[in-house]
């Protein structure tokens, strides 16, 4: 507010005097005694206050683009406020106790559903979502999606959010027309790199072969990060098109931007590199045995296998795991004879020379690589089988991995199968995989073990991993059911002491945090 | 309408929680499950049993135009997680036709609508006229010795200039503050350690400190001469200066719109401070309604905010006319259903200054400003009158400013276009309290 009036000078004068002092003042000025000073700056104060006038308006922001996505509905908006209030609360640490569901990490899920749902998050509550955002980079990607443009708009005039402004999907900018070459060339020019990203997104939906175009307008001049960054999001939709902007990247200056590159191209089993790396593969394995590489040429380093291996890794055990791994699995039948992926699995090749292992291990890599269900069902073995005389792998990691490229219900069917051969406690990375709800079967399979582990008198808390995924991954329909769970029953004469009454109330909580859920999909429902 | 009038939102309700963990106690507590025997009457009150860990369920009664809660569970907290939840409940789902209370509850609702009709405690009480002016004349003599002191205070400070202010550190000042409230005068008392604190500051603090040096001598020589000044700046003065205030206020009768609530607690911890600004709707008379929470307790008091209620508001003598005092509740309170209109930044401004004239001491005045454009800066935050290049600064640091966290979701909520926003504008510029979107008539408190 600007003081505007005409004692304006008389003021600063009146503020010198007070400073300095009226005894050290001299010679008249504008107020003598002390109390004739303050008698002038009240009147002054009260003159300058009443006489207030508004200031000149600064630069105002660019208004933030509209977001045509409907905002949720009330009860939803009130769930949301809730779930971020609580994020900073006791969270879902160790040694949670006691019947109340928890809501911190019901979060997640709140996000993923109102994205399924196409809403748009309320804008109140975009600095608190962008302030959980900060906080958790798991959260990230869904919580910028649902704050989208506005979230993105807030990002820009508060540096606490930049991060808001690299990686993630969406534009703070409303994306051009992807058919207008004039708009799209502009953002690629200008825009900030999540923008650019989302731009290349758009244009590759539209033409596959335009984003290879695009992004080699510029190639040249991106930083190895952003090169890097750019590669990788060809993974999504990645298609033959993409093949001869990949084959150029294998001489890029940057290592991580060759590697990459070549593990995008070996994902495509036409590319000119998957047919590089099926001859090395064909010359190295067979019916007949496995003869490993005996060295690293010039064409298989351009081609992306790394020559040095890690700490006591043998060299050429090394190589042949690179090249298998990265040549396409539908080379292998008519090598051995028109065998399907089980049988080839099941020859004892190379036994005794002690690289079956090697062997499997990049098969399993393949497989997972390539997206093969036959191969990996085929690596996986059959569910009841031990882990250690799995055909593929032992590790439970590895085994994840290869059943994310089964259909969902199968994978879902697979694991039950494999509880109700072995139990819960090698399960936990198996059941993270699995799609969310689990399937009927599945989590009757979970809650049956867990029964069967309270019936055997341990405490709930050895299970608390599983507990905790089931309170996030159980179909909330299955409350009804698991109500007759939660009643304390009759200690085991074997049981530690005090289990059943934890027990019921692990089993309270589960209930409860499914009745949440299930109402907290149900207020994400538009109203009919 | 056939049940407990319109229905609050669950922000509405959950603005009435008494802390956090409530709030989320009382959010498990809003669905169908642990309730039973769940009604309303007409008049606005809702009950229900909610069943607990005991055998015997919790009794819970609210009447709404209180809001007011009766509860048979042993939580001091007020209200408790099952008054809370019950309105939840109310709030989603209703609670079905109106009809009678069962006995518990019929009774807790028959004394409180007794104790209404009571005519106010004390009045009928015989008033011993003669020691009560002896008592006033004694404390009168009192705070005039105080302003005496307080006025060579301050002119020993001018004298010696303030240039030396900024080390003489507070201790000074707290010892006079003391002794004003030795004078049993709090006001001034107040405005003293407001003042010690001043030269810590930062930059231009002695242009503040001498304004509200200034001002304080202004209400010693207002007191010093309160008995020649108009009633209501007399009334102004003895209030200002601490003294309990004397006679009936205006008693108006209006439905009141609650604009906003908010907080603060003293500096040594000791008091919370609940501000609730109120709005009548067809008067359009504000009104502000202070109450207060002991070390770590609410203040009982809560209002939601976007809350419409009907009631008698009294105003105390003085300040303004703002000061008042919640009376009669006629009916229960009911949300809002538009936006308040607002005014320019220039209309703000002049509000203030015209309030000025009856309380030269008053920091603020509420407003409803709108449409604006709040702009965002490093340095400091504007508000942009919509139509026109008038704006006015948002006051980021001392008394009387918000937390940062607030601004950020009222530019969350403008996205760069105009809102309406409540907040009290004064000479240090607008803080805002409460917004409202363009298309919608709810209203979103600032954290």
């Amino acid at each position: 507010m600007s003081k505007g009036d005409e004692g304006y000078g008389k003021w600063e004068e009146l503020v010198g005097a007070a400073l300095l002092g009226t005894d050290r003042r001299r010679g008249g000025g504008p107020a003598g005694s002390p109390e004739a000073l303050l008698d002038a700056a009240a009147v002054h104060t009260v003159r300058r206050r009443a006489g207030l006038r508004p200031a000149a308006a600064g630069p105002r922001p660019e208004p933030a683009p509209r977001d045509p996505r409907p905002a949720p509905p009330e009860e939803a908006r009130r769930r949301l406020s809730q779930l971020l209030a609580g994020r900073t609360g006791a969270g879902s640490g160790s040694g949670r106790r006691g019947a109340a569901p928890d809501l911190t990490e019901l979060l997640p899920q709140w996000l993923a559903a109102a994205a399924r749902h196409g809403y748009r998050a309320p804008a109140a509550l975009v600095p608190a979502l962008l302030d959980a955002a900060r906080a958790r980079t798991d959260l990230r990607p869904q919580a910028l999606a649902l704050a989208g443009t506005r979230g993105l708009w807030l990002a820009r005039l508060n540096p606490d959010w930049r991060f808001a402004l690299r990686g993630g999907a969406g534009g703070a900018r409303e994306l051009p027309d992807v058919t207008d070459p004039a708009g799209v060339e502009r953002l690629w020019q200008e825009g900030l790199f999540a923008e650019r990203v989302a731009l290349l997104g758009a244009v590759r939906a539209h033409e596959a072969a335009a984003a290879p175009r695009l992004l080699a307008t510029t190639w040249a001049t991106e930083r190895a990060e952003d090169r890097l960054m750019f590669l990788d999001s060809l993974r999504v939709g990645l298609s033959e098109g993409d093949e001869p902007f990949l084959e150029a990247a294998l001489g890029d200056r940057s290592r991580n931007v060759r590697a990459t590159a070549a593990e995008l191209l070996s994902a495509l089993p036409r590319s000119a590199l998957a047919g590089r790396m099926a001859e090395r593969a064909l010359a190295c394995v067979g019916p007949e045995g496995v003869t490993p590489p005996a060295e690293c040429d010039a064409g298989m380093l351009r081609d992306g296998v790394v020559k040095r291996p890690p700490a006591g890794r043998g060299e050429r055990a090394w190589w042949l795991g690179q090249i298998v791994e990265a040549a396409p699995l539908s080379c292998w039948p008519e090598r051995f004879g028109g065998l399907g992926p089980a049988e080839i699995v099941a020859l004892p090749v190379a036994e005794g020379e002690g690289w079956t292992e090697e062997l499997h291990a990049a098969w399993c890599r393949a497989a997972v690589r390539q997206g093969d269900a036959p191969w990996s069902r085929a690596l996986l073995g059959p569910p009841s089988a031990s882990p250690a005389a799995g055909p593929g792998t032992a590790s439970l990691a590895e085994r994840a991995k290869l059943l994310e490229t089964l259909p969902d219900a199968e994978r879902a069917e697979w694991v039950a199968e494999f509880i109700r051969a072995h139990g819960l406690s090698e399960a936990f990375q198996l059941l993270g995989v699995c799609v969310v709800p689990w399937a009927g079967a599945l989590g009757r399979a979970v809650v049956d073990a867990l029964d069967m582990a309270r019936e055997a008198g341990s405490y709930p808390w050895s299970f608390s991993g599983v507990m905790g995924l089931a309170e996030r991954c159980l179909d909330p329909a299955e409350a009804g059911r698991l109500e007759a769970l939660t009643a304390a029953t009759e200690e085991p004469p074997d049981a530690a002491p005090g289990a059943a009454a934890y027990w019921a109330e692990a089993f309270q909580r589960l209930v409860a945090t499914l009745r949440l859920r299930a109402a907290m999909l149900s207020e994400l429902a538009p109203a009919a | 309408m056939t049940e407990q009038g319109v229905r609050w939102t669950a922000e509405q309700v959950l603005a009435l929680a008494p802390d956090d963990a409530s709030r989320k106690a009382g959010s498990r507590l809003g669905g169908a499950g642990p309730w039973s025997q769940i009604g309303g009457s007409a008049s606005g009150s809702v009950w229900g049993l909610c069943k607990g860990s005991g055998s015997k369920p919790y009794r819970t009664v609210v009447d709404l135009a209180g809001p007011a809660y009766k509860c048979s569970c042993p939580s001091r907290k007020f209200p408790c997680k099952h008054a809370l939840g019950l309105l939840l409940l109310w709030s989603a789902e209703g609670v079905g036709e109106p009809g009678e209370a069962p006995d518990w509850a019929a009774q807790w609702l028959a004394d409180r609508a007794a104790k209404a009709a009571r005519p106010a405690a004390g009045a009928g009480a015989p008033v011993d006229e003669e020691g009560a002016r002896k008592r006033a004349e004694r404390r009168a003599a009192r705070v005039g010795a105080g302003v005496t002191e307080l006025e060579q205070r301050l002119a020993d400070l001018l004298r010696g200039g303030l240039a030396g202010q900024e080390q003489a550190g507070y201790a000074g000042w707290e010892e006079t503050a003391a002794r004003m409230v030795d004078a049993q005068a709090p006001g001034l008392a107040g405005r003293v350690r407001e003042l010690g604190t001043i030269p810590s500051c930062g930059p231009g603090w002695p242009a503040r400190m001498l304004e509200e040096a200034a001002l304080l001598h202004l209400l010693d020589r207002a007191w010093l001469g309160v008995a020649g000044l108009p009633e209501q700046l007399a009334a102004t003065v003895r209030s200002r200066v601490g003294l309990p205030a004397s006679g009936e206020g205006e008693a108006v009768r209006d439905r009141w719109l609650v604009l906003a609530q908010y907080d603060s607690v003293s500096p040594d911890g000791r008091l919370t401070t609940r501000r609730i600004w109120l709005r009548g709707l067809q008067g359009g008379r504000p009104a502000l309604v202070l109450d207060f929470g002991p070390p770590g307790r609410p203040p009982g008091l809560s209002l939601p905010v976007g809350l419409v209620l009907e009631a008698e508001v009294r105003f105390r003598p003085g300040s303004a006319g703002l000061r008042a005092d919640l009376g009669e509740r006629i009916s229960a309170a009911v949300p809002c259903a538009g936006v308040p209109s607002g005014v320019s930044t220039g209309a703000a401004l002049e509000a203030y200054g015209a309030a000025l004239r009856e309380d030269p001491w008053l920091e603020s005045w509420p407003v409803v400003l709108g449409p604006v454009v709040p702009i965002p800066g490093e340095l400091g935050w504007q508000l942009a009158d919509a139509e026109g290049t008038g704006a006015l600064p948002v006051p980021l640091t001392g008394s009387g400013s918000r937390s940062r966290s607030g601004l950020w979701q009222l530019a969350a909520l403008s996205g760069g276009g105009p809102v309406t926003v409540f907040g009290e504008c004064g000479h240090r510029g607008f803080t805002p309290l409460t917004a409202w979107q363009p298309d919608s008539p709810e209203p979103v408190a600032l954290s």
